[in-house]
């Protein structure tokens, strides 16, 4: 078996300690980078490896370091760990069990990009976790690896978390941004983008944590192995979230291009009482139905693969779907997230996530008749490219793809 | 009188000075936690001093407890049970454990118990989508997981508090 790059704590016990993380290699990276390279040396090892942003949207993470404005300082860093995506659960496994690896990549980027404060941004729900992370900050201050004057350098780092308050709209930049400013979170308007106009109206990168926590080891082992794990489209490991109707639901470390199928029947265990699997969702909530057939199953999971099959992997969390319940139920789920987590900045979303509600409430209740799915439908095409931030365009995507691809579960829930 | 100001005035300190000093109303979120230490909600009084303290205006606190889920303005039980049933969870059984844990408390959904000690509600997915039936507790101190739970162990829990309660 390869070594395992993200959930290295199924590999060496106690990886959250420091003396253990240490032993391991921890923190040689981040004095490697202080000591003797360049920030834009930095950036460039990242950009060679080919590491996209985890956070869902994929963005290449070297890429948007280099966006940074050199003329406007100073740059701050933050941590995105709001995970709140349904069916997404890898950050904080990841921050609870390998929290080490995971600041050590927060402060590489920060070095990469000449700030000296980084955030780490929690959802409230994480208050215990947070506390944690407190912890393990204050011990890298003692250890000497957070503070001034690092390894004896000009340069110097502190990290702070900041706990949220329960609002899945934070997870999105511009409204984590606006929260950490002490505002209610609403997205902004964009361009401009964070790394002109962040935090503070400063520059700011804004990473995903399972991106920040794969640093460390492309600069110890350099951009061109990262570069080798994964497929041609994308590059190195993922923490993949598996959950739903799965025998065992949890996360598994893979290379991108891992199939569908080795995924749910391998290391998933296959589905409860061997019922047959119906439907796949590739990136929690926010995602397309996938009809779960031969083809879609042995589809390679990485961005572009997973296209194809009309549909995105997102932060790729796959949330299993069997024969036990209908899909009309399944959108009275997400449908019923969204409606409850719109920011309520634009009208379509807001408005639309809320009639959405009541009419899928009505026909998952048997109060429907046909036209009903149709103004469903055509409620959702509405809310279309309307809407500010990608919330919107999330809140659609089961329901459009539901509707098209299992028009049998409701003309059965119309029906009755 | 500033009631948190003066009790909690080391831990107020040290949150502000994690943000730039012109920056202070970053700090508002983790003053509001502090707020909810002492009654499990947030006041009138502790908006009006949260805002003087953060040079904000009451209205604009006002709008952060109406706007995060784990702000809350009126006192509901001391413990409240946040159970996840979001899709993930819920096709793990977690509506049915929901469903039966009100069963057994003798309340609805949403409700708080007559003692005034437990309210439980369903709430979005809450990142441990693997350990359904799961739970959050929160309370004036703090949140705390409870996962892989069954209606039994949960009204143990309970069972716990209320011990707890009479000490
Ligand atoms: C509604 C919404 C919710 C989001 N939630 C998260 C989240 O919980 N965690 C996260 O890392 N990114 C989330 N994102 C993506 C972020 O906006 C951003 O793209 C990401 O943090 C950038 O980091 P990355 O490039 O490392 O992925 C969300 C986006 C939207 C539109
Ligand atoms: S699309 Fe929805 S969540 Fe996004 S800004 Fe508009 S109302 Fe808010
Ligand atoms: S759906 Fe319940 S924790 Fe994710």
């Amino acid at each position: 078996m390869t070594e395992l790059v993200l959930l290295r704590h199924r590999e060496i016990p106690k990886i959250n300690q420091l003396d253990v993380y240490k032993k391991n290699g921890g923190f040689e990276a981040f004095e490697k980078v202080v000591t003797s390279m360049k920030p834009d040396e930095v950036t460039e090892i990242v950009k060679t490896s080919g590491l996209r942003g985890r956070g869902g949207a994929g963005f290449p993470t070297g890429v948007k370091w280099s966006f940074m404005d050199n003329n406007n300082w100073p740059h701050y860093v933050v941590a995105n760990a709001d995970e709140s995506e349904p069916g997404t659960f890898k950050d904080r496994e990841i921050m609870e069990s390998n929290p080490f690896q995971f600041l050590e990549g927060v402060a590489i980027a920060s070095y990469a990009v000449g700030a000296t404060e980084a955030y780490v941004y929690c959802r409230g729900e994480f208050w215990e976790l947070t506390h944690v992370l407190d912890e393990k900050i204050a011990e890298l201050e003692e250890a000497g690896l957070l503070g001034d004057n690092l390894f004896g350098t000009e340069y110097s780092l502190r990290i702070y978390t900041h706990l949220g308050a329960g609002a899945y709209i934070c997870g999105e930049e511009t409204a984590l941004l606006e929260s950490m400013e002490g505002k209610r979170g609403q997205p902004r308007l964009r361009p401009p983008f964070p790394p002109s106009y962040g935090l503070y109206g400063k520059p700011t990168v804004v990473n995903n944590v399972e991106t920040l926590t794969n640093v460390p080891l492309i600069i110890t082992k350099g951009g061109e192995w990262y570069k080798s794990l994964g497929t041609e489209d994308t590059a190195g490991v993922k923490v993949f979230s598996l959950s739903g109707r799965v025998k065992k639901p949890g996360n598994y470390e893979l290379p991108f291009g891992t199939s569908f199928r080795e995924l749910i029947f391998e290391h998933g265990g296959g589905i409860i009482d061997d019922r047959p699997v119906r439907a796949i969702m590739a990136a929690g909530a926010s995602s397309a139905l996938i009809v779960a057939e031969d083809k879609a199953l042995d589809t390679p999971m990485d961005y572009a693969s997973v296209r194809e099959l009309k549909a995105d992997l997102g932060s790729a969390s796959i949330i299993v779907i069997d024969d036990t319940v209908s899909i009309d139920w399944v959108l009275k789920k997400t449908i019923h997230f969204f409606e409850h987590e719109s920011c309520g900045k634009c009208t379509p979303c807001r408005e639309g996530n809320y009639w959405m509600n009541h009419i899928i409430e009505r026909i998952h209740g048997g109060d429907a008749t046909h036209d009903d799915v149709e103004l469903l439908d055509s409620v959702a095409k509405q809310i279309e490219n309307k809407c500010l931030c990608a919330l919107g365009e999330f809140s659609i995507q089961a329901v459009m793809t539901g509707i098209e691809r299992f028009p049998q579960d409701f003309e059965i829930a119309v029906k009755n | 009188m500033n009631k948190i100001a003066e009790k909690y005035s080391g831990d107020i300190e040290k949150i502000i000075a994690k943000y730039p000093p012109e920056q202070k109303r970053s700090a508002v979120m983790s003053l509001l936690y502090i707020a909810q230490r002492e009654d499990g909600y947030v006041t009138k009084h502790d908006i009006n001093e949260i805002a003087e303290i953060l040079e904000m205006t009451p209205t604009e606190v006002v709008a952060l407890v109406g706007f995060y889920t784990l702000y809350h303005d009126k006192q509901d039980g001391k413990y409240r049970i946040q159970v996840c049933n979001d899709l993930p969870c819920a096709l793990r059984g977690a509506d049915e454990f929901l469903e039966n844990l009100c069963e057994n408390l003798g309340i609805q959904v949403g409700d708080t118990t007559e003692d005034g000690l437990v309210s439980v509600e369903g709430v979005m997915c809450l990142a441990a989508c693997d350990k359904a039936p799961m739970f959050q507790v929160q309370t004036g101190d703090g949140l705390k997981y409870h996962e892989e739970m069954t209606v039994e162990n949960t009204m143990e829990l309970i069972e716990s508090w209320k011990k707890e309660e009479k000490k």
